[in-house]
């Protein structure tokens, strides 16, 4: 250890905060430093991997958690209050006393923060000794280390499926190829394999792979969270720059597959690293009813100060009416009495003190207990698991349960939402020859056949036919791998001898092996179909097969999208197999049974602006230029050069292809079908060269590499020749109508918002039943402004008329509404936005179609600001992901398109289906018992601080308690804590059954519901009526007696707790065991705890003497004579009313069920 | 097999409980079990009712105020003198026997033993006789803790400082012949409290604990004087102190003086005849308009005479049978909708 100045330690310190700062950073390799000190290290700025989530260390636990939670509103009140405690003129009870329930709720906090913390420790300490090869130079070879060693320039190799220490920029594979697959599940859920290429030329790799030869500077940017985006590049030491995008990246977390080992350069480890700087926290949502609580609460202070004003100003009135002072005033020790409003300014606060529980602070702890608990059975419900992908439903925010029973607007995405987003090749257009896929009578397959033989044997004349099929098998990012040994790709050379120790756990992915009705025969040989002119084979590929690997049969295909893998199934089941897909060269065994070597020139990936994507390959045999594209119909069409005179001339057919296959193409959407373009063109040598150049230095471009990409892209992409269209099937789900229909007639209004076509929407639309045949569908597709604000304005119009028409008392107009997506952003300007929520309002439901996420999340952000309704999302595609945050509740679907809406969503369901009884039944049950709970808790404290309060009219309003203190905290803690969990947590107002049988009782939820401004009253002013019994029967049994004050307050305590138990159970609906066991407990606890206290407490709590009192009590026949009266007095209303409403109830139940049958 | 348990590990539990499906009891609030429920429950409440009243009704009260505020009143010279020991007597006849055994009380009103501060200044500590309390007492008998001098009180604070001082004697005039009736102080105060919550000093003679503390401000006596006549009917565990430290629950309260002893003529309580109640006035009661009285009064297994509970009963079983009635004629013309 040298000695350093501290100048040129914090000059030191802030040149690393430059150099983390700093938008872009050059790392050097550790290898030449190894062994020097930490001062030489070029890379020391930089985090280690070591990570650390843990909030609190060991020494500073107390300090840091009690600050931490101080930030509570409800702990300040607290700590307020024993403050007050402790000042002498105000105290109402003992100091030490006072503290009690302060600690008990701070230390049950940091009990719940210490474990939790624990937890994340241990996680850390986990992570941070996991194992994982280092190169050192000194050995020459990788050594063993933790992952908190790897530091930023280390060279780190990883073998197959081990998982990634840190964020390593890619320079050698085992693959020839330069190629790494990894899966990203850990990050993003999704379980296709991503592939990554090595950056090359920067180290020697050959014969061995050397870190010492790598002398280059990474250059990379700031670290960031988005996971599909990275810049920078290698500047070799002669200043020769190599682009590296995200392509290259080794992102921490996830698994390495199909590649026997790789080495990386670590350019961000720890918290730097992308999956850690995306591993923010759960979000917080605050629901409806916490809102309404909250306001609640702050009536309940204002009730508390009133009342204590009361108390401050009777007692100033009591002290002046006293003509001198009375042997029972003591002065303070002064000798010298406060005036009498110096002593009611105390008093103000001493009342505070007394009757502090007046704002219910265990309420919001109870809350707690009884949201985990509902989330715990919700996720325990065996109607919301998915035997088929093995999955419960999620929730993944913990306080919004109770809005799924408030939901007025759900707004749903098509796509594998209502929608199985298991894709099903239907039908497909080929040179304006439409041929269904299904009831095909063979005719395409003698097409194929024919053109596949001459084709080869003519190489100039390509037919149309050979090429379609090569396109669909070409022009994708479809990864391929064996069906017998998972994620093991296939390789030409050495397929299936070097991974022998990859091993992968059995876990669900998508390989569309899973069965379906669309399960065909498999055929096994392509060659018997061409003959015989049979169905094509499967359009999966056979589920298990007993023959040996590499027979097209044991292909599985891993695709990004369904479509994509859709479509190679399809081109498959034709005999176009794809075989393997290299970044080079992709092979594809033709009908004839003859494998084409293509070689991958590039691939344009797809994007959402371009909505196409396009695969450049030179072809083996004719050594052009091709370039397959595949896209959105609208993305491809406008970008049709000539017609494919080849194709012309052979069936001197001059009608215009384009014009047919748009025919086909809108036949297929009203079908409901989605529809893709596929197109080609020939690209000449030049022209190729010329673009490549221009490609390179996009890929290097470190700003705007995306736009430039693109550009480069949407270069090539011109002048297409349009070879056909596809028609894919994707199936409702189901029982979606079904869960529709109930969730219409529970009073909620579904729309559909979706990327395709009107036409594609409206077909799902009837398909599910959100339009009907007799409903008026208002189609809104405006180009102009002014268009659409007539139509708006008619529209409005003919509501208007139709409610003002007489003979429409009682029916409401049945009105759709579809709305294509740039209609959609007109509607939404500033000046149409009022009219289109008025209008809406009047429809049944809305298709939104063609919107982009970004419309998606609009709308439902319009719809929840000016309806002030509860907005339900669900989506499952990365597309939904604005949408499912701008709403009230997220519902992530998850299904075949990856994890990124699941992610961001509230609760995670399978199916659709299992909406219905998520909001019916769950929703339902959790709003009314927690609403419910709510309000009996405001009760319960109001009713019970009031005897104290009424107390005070007799006591001269000094703030004496009659009730023991202790007593007070037990009766709170104990007696009368857990019966209204209970509540919260069990009680089933209306069983499950009668719920999704008569949707309709959803009603009683949405709006203000239950909870609102008059429940709250009338059970405060129940409470009022309650204690003034409780408190009045005693008085006017015991005043002018002889009764001593806390024998006074023993029957008050005691009837409080039999008005308040009984009171929840009139409440109660439903009882069950564990009714009965807490309801009977708690006033066996009661007794039980009371008397031991009784009998133990001689002089523990002066000045109270609670010793002996119950018993004695319990000796005297009076005690129950006054408990009886006053609980039947004081529920008496209660029950009356409950019995009415009970009556009423079932009036309109059975009306109800008559109205049904 | 095997595979198809690993497949759907994640299935929930099909149990009644995690499933939301324990056998449930939902109460039937049918009008057939309602109406006669209320009308039993009234029924029962009448019957209640009634004995309470009825027994309320055999119990004798006497209560006589003699604060002393009219001038006509016997103890109005004594209430404005501030003299100690003021004597004036009451006298009272009685026409038929007074059915013992009676308690005799006396009475405050306004006097607000429940008050905060005043309830706080004891200490009961020493009150339990632990003598390292007599020499230091609880800063909550503050200010009357120590005394001008800083000498300690015991027992001190501000209820012991306070404690009723007024006495009574009861004599009878039978044919011109005064007998005082026999009055009985033991066992007046709760048994708790002088065995247990309350405890002198194991110390003999008890005077001498009490070495180095003064008497509170406001007594004549010292603690271990209070009973000349009882030796150990003195210091903490004295029944008339006890009675007092027993803090009233409301303003206007009475406290147990004495019981008539039930011995001789007084067998069955007080017989009829002209008696006199010689009263030592001390207490100021004046000063706060508060009032002072004795009560004689005979008690039943109900405690002394209250009619309000009897009547509550009765109001509230007639209240649940007209209810019932009410609800049986609106089940008789709408006919719930239920019993199906």
């Amino acid at each position: 250890m040298t000695w350093r100045s501290p100048l040129a330690l914090v000059r030191d310190a802030l040149r690393g905060q430059r150099a983390r700062e700093n938008e872009l950073r050059s790392l050097e390799s550790n290898l030449p430093y190894e062994g020097l000190e930490k001062g030489k290290q070029p890379n020391r700025y930089f985090t280690s991997n070591a990570i650390k989530t843990t909030k609190y260390s060991l020494l500073f636990f107390i300090p840091m958690n009690l600050y931490e939670q101080f930030h509570r509103l409800a702990n300040l009140y607290f700590v307020g209050l024993v403050i007050l405690n402790f000042i002498p003129q105000v105290n109402a009870f003992q100091p030490e006393i006072a503290l009690i329930p302060i600690c008990v709720i701070l230390s049950l906090t940091a009990m719940k923060d210490a474990w939790e913390d624990f937890r994340r420790y241990q996680s850390d300490r986990k992570l941070n000794n996991m194992p994982c090869f280092i190169y050192s130079r000194k050995e020459k070879q990788f050594v063993e280390r933790c992952w908190k060693d790897v530091r930023v320039g280390d060279f780190v190799k990883v073998v197959c499926n081990e998982i990634i220490p840190a964020d390593l920029l890619l320079l050698y594979t085992s693959d020839p190829n330069g190629v790494c697959h990894i899966e990203t599940a850990n990050l993003d859920g999704e379980t296709n394999l991503k592939q990554r290429t090595a950056v090359s030329g920067v180290c020697n790799t050959h014969p061995k792979f050397e870190p010492e030869s790598f002398k280059g500077i990474v250059v990379c940017e700031k670290p960031n969270n988005n996971l599909n985006h990275f810049k920078g590049y290698v500047e070799k030491p002669d200043k020769q720059k190599v682009g590296a995008g995200i392509e290259s990246l080794l992102l921490r977390g996830c698994t390495v597959r199909n590649t026997d080992h790789a080495v990386g350069f670590v350019v961000y480890a720890g918290h730097e690293t992308k999956s850690m700087l995306n591993n923010s926290g759960p979000r917080y949502k605050r629901s409806k009813l916490e809102r309404r609580l909250n306001i609640d609460v702050f009536f309940c202070v204002i009730l508390l100060f009133t009342m204590c004003l009361i108390g401050a100003l009777g007692h100033y009135l009591w002290l002046n009416a006293m003509p001198v002072v009375p042997p029972y005033l003591v002065p303070p020790t002064s000798g010298q009495l406060d005036s009498p409003s110096l002593a009611s300014f105390y008093m103000f606060f001493t009342m505070i003190i007394l009757l502090q529980i007046l704002i219910p602070i265990s309420l919001y702890v109870s809350i707690e207990l009884v949201k985990i608990s509902q989330i715990f059975f919700i996720t325990n419900d065996i109607d919301l698991y998915d035997e088929e992908t093995d999955s419960r439903i999620q929730c993944k925010a913990l306080n919004i349960t109770e809005d799924l029973g408030q939901i007025e607007y759900i707004f749903s995405d098509k796509t594998g939402t209502l929608t199985e987003n298991k894709m099903v090749f239907r039908r497909c257009s080929i040179m304006g020859t439409e041929y269904p896929h299904k009831e095909n009578d063979g005719k395409l397959f003698q097409k194929i056949s024919r053109t596949s033989s001459s084709s080869l044997s003519h190489s100039q004349k390509t037919d149309a036919y050979l090429d379609f099929f090569l396109a669909l098998a070409i022009c994708n990012t479809v990864v391929v791998s064996m069906a017998t040994s998972q994620r093991r790709r296939v390789s030409a050379q050495n397929a299936g001898s070097i991974f022998k120790f990859c091993k992968r756990k059995p876990k669900r992915n998508r390989t569309f092996t899973e069965d379906s009705e669309e399960h065909f025969q498999p055929s096994g040989q392509t060659e018997g179909v061409r003959t015989t002119g049979l169905q094509p084979c499967s359009l999966h590929p056979p589920s298990l097969s007993d023959k040996p690997a590499l027979t097209s049969d044991n292909l599985r295909y891993e695709a990004e999208s369904p479509d994509e893998a859709a479509l190679v199934y399809a081109a498959k089941a034709y005999g176009f197999t794809l075989l393997s897909r290299t970044p080079d060269s992709v092979s594809v065994k033709l009908p004839s049974g003859e494998v084409l070597d293509f070689e991958v020139l590039d691939t344009l990936t797809f994007d959402s602006n371009r909505k196409r994507m396009s695969v450049l390959v030179r072809h083996p045999i004719t050594k052009e230029y091709v370039l397959y594209t595949k896209g959105a119909d609208f993305a491809i069409m406008e970008l049709l050069g000539t017609p494919y005179a080849g194709m012309l001339r052979l069936d001197g057919n001059k009608k215009n292809i384009a014009t047919v296959t748009q025919r086909h193409l809108d036949c297929y959407a009203k079908e409901g079908l989605r529809t893709l373009c596929i197109a080609k063109k020939v690209v000449s040598e030049a022209v190729y060269k010329r673009w490549s150049v221009d490609r390179k230095k996009a890929m290097a471009a470190i700003e705007d590499r995306e736009r430039l990409v693109m550009d480069t892209a949407v270069q090539l992409e011109t002048n297409l020749t349009l070879l056909g269209a596809t028609g894919i099937e994707d199936r409702l789900q189901e029982n979606v109508p079904d869960t529709i229909q109930a969730l219409r007639e529970a009073g909620i209004k579904v729309w559909v918002l979706t990327g395709d076509k009107p036409e594609t929407a409206v077909n799902i639309g009837y398909a599910c039943g959100l339009l009907e045949d007799e409903d008026l569908v208002i189609n809104m597709a405006a180009v102009f402004q002014i268009t659409c604000t007539n139509i708006l304005d008619c529209t409005l119009e003919e509501v208007r008329r139709y409610n003002a028409d007489p003979r429409n008392v009682d029916t409401t107009l049945n009105m759709s509404l579809v709305i294509d997506g740039l209609t959609l952003d007109k509607a939404l300007s500033p000046d149409l936005l009022d009219r289109f929520v008025a209008l809406v309002k009047h429809c049944r439901s809305v298709l939104c179609c063609r919107v982009t996420p970004l419309q998606k999340s609009r709308v439902v952000k319009v719809i929840r600001e000016k309806l002030k309704v509860m907005t339900l999302a669900a989506g499952d595609g990365a597309n939904d992901v604005n949408m499912i945050q701008a709403a009230d509740i997220g519902i992530g679907i998850s299904g075949q398109e990856g994890m990124q809406a699941v992610m961001a969503s509230d609760f995670a369901i399978s199916r659709f289906k299992h909406l219905k009884k998520l909001l019916l039944v769950h929703g339902h049950w959790c709003y009314t018992r927690l609403a419910n709970m709510i309000i009996y808790f405001f009760y319960k404290n109001v009713a019970y601080v009031n005897l104290l309060f009424w107390y005070q009219f007799f006591c001269g309003f000094s703030a004496t308690a009659m009730i023991d203190y202790w007593l007070m905290i037990f009766f709170n803690l104990f007696f009368t804590s857990l019966p209204p969990i209970m509540f919260g947590i069990m009680d089933k107002d209306i069983s499950a059954e009668m719920l999704l049988g008569v949707p309709e009782l959803y009603k009683t939820g949405q709006g203000e519901g239950d909870y609102r401004f008059t429940t709250f009253w009338v059970s405060i002013l129940d409470a009022f009526y309650q204690s003034l019994v409780c408190f009045f029967v005693p008085y006017l049994v015991y005043q002018d007696s002889d009764i001593d004050m806390f024998t006074f307050g023993t029957p008050l305590n005691t009837s409080a707790l039999f008005i308040i138990l009984l009171h929840l159970s009139i409440e109660i609906k439903s009882w069950t065991v564990v009714h009965w066991i807490i309801m009977l407990g708690s006033v066996a606890l009661y007794f039980i705890v009371t008397l031991a206290y009784s009998a133990v407490c001689v002089t523990c709590n002066p000045p109270s003497n609670p010793y002996w009192i119950l018993q004695s009590q319990m000796e005297d026949p009076m005690f129950y004579l006054i408990c009886i009266l006053s609980t039947v007095v004081a529920l008496l209303p209660r029950m009356y009313i409950h019995l009415q409403i009970y009556y009423y109830g079932k009036a309109t139940i059975s009306r109800t069920g008559v109205n049904q049958h | 097999m095997v595979k198809q348990e690993s497949e759907s590990a994640n299935r929930p539990d099909n149990t009644a409980f995690t499933q939301q499906r324990l056998p449930a009891w939902q109460p039937i609030l049918s009008a057939g079990i309602v109406i006669p429920g209320f009308v039993l429950i009234g029924l029962a409440f009448i019957g209640i009712g009634v004995a309470l009243l009825v027994t309320s009704r055999s119990i004798q009260v006497l209560e006589l105020d003699y604060t002393g505020d009219g001038n006509g009143s016997p103890c109005s010279s004594c209430s404005q003198s501030t003299t100690v020991n003021c004597k004036c007597s009451l006298n009272f006849t009685l026409d038929t026997l007074f059915q013992g055994p009676v308690f005799f009380y006396y009475g405050l009103s306004n006097y607000f033993q429940n008050y905060r501060r005043y309830g706080a200044s004891k200490d009961d500590n020493q009150l339990y006789g632990d003598l390292s309390y007599f020499t230091s007492p609880s800063s909550s008998c503050s200010p009357y803790d120590y005394d001008g001098s800083k000498n300690p009180i015991v027992p001190c604070g501000s209820i012991a400082n306070s404690m009723f001082n007024d006495t009574f004697t009861l004599t009878r005039t039978v044919s011109g012949k005064t007998d005082s009736v026999p009055l009985d102080g033991k066992g007046i105060a709760w048994w708790t409290d002088y065995n247990v919550k309350y405890r002198n000093p194991s110390v003999t003679p008890l005077k001498n604990a009490f070495n180095g503390t003064v008497k509170p401000i406001d007594w004549a006596k010292p603690a271990y004087e209070l009973d000349t006549s009882d030796a150990s009917n003195n210091g903490f565990v004295n029944q008339d102190f006890l009675v007092w430290m027993r803090r009233a629950a409301l303003p206007n309260f009475r406290k147990l003086y004495r019981r008539i002893d039930a011995s001789g003529d007084y067998q069955n309580g007080l017989p009829a005849g002209n008696y006199t109640i010689d009263i030592t006035y001390n207490y100021p009661v004046r000063v706060f308009n508060g009032a002072k009285k004795v009560v004689f009064s005979n008690v039943s297994w109900m405690g002394g005479k209250n009619e309000f509970l009897g009547i509550a009963y009765l109001v509230i079983g007639s209240l649940c049978v007209v209810m019932s009635v009410v609800m049986l004629i609106v089940y008789a013309k709408f006919k719930f909708p239920d019993e199906e």
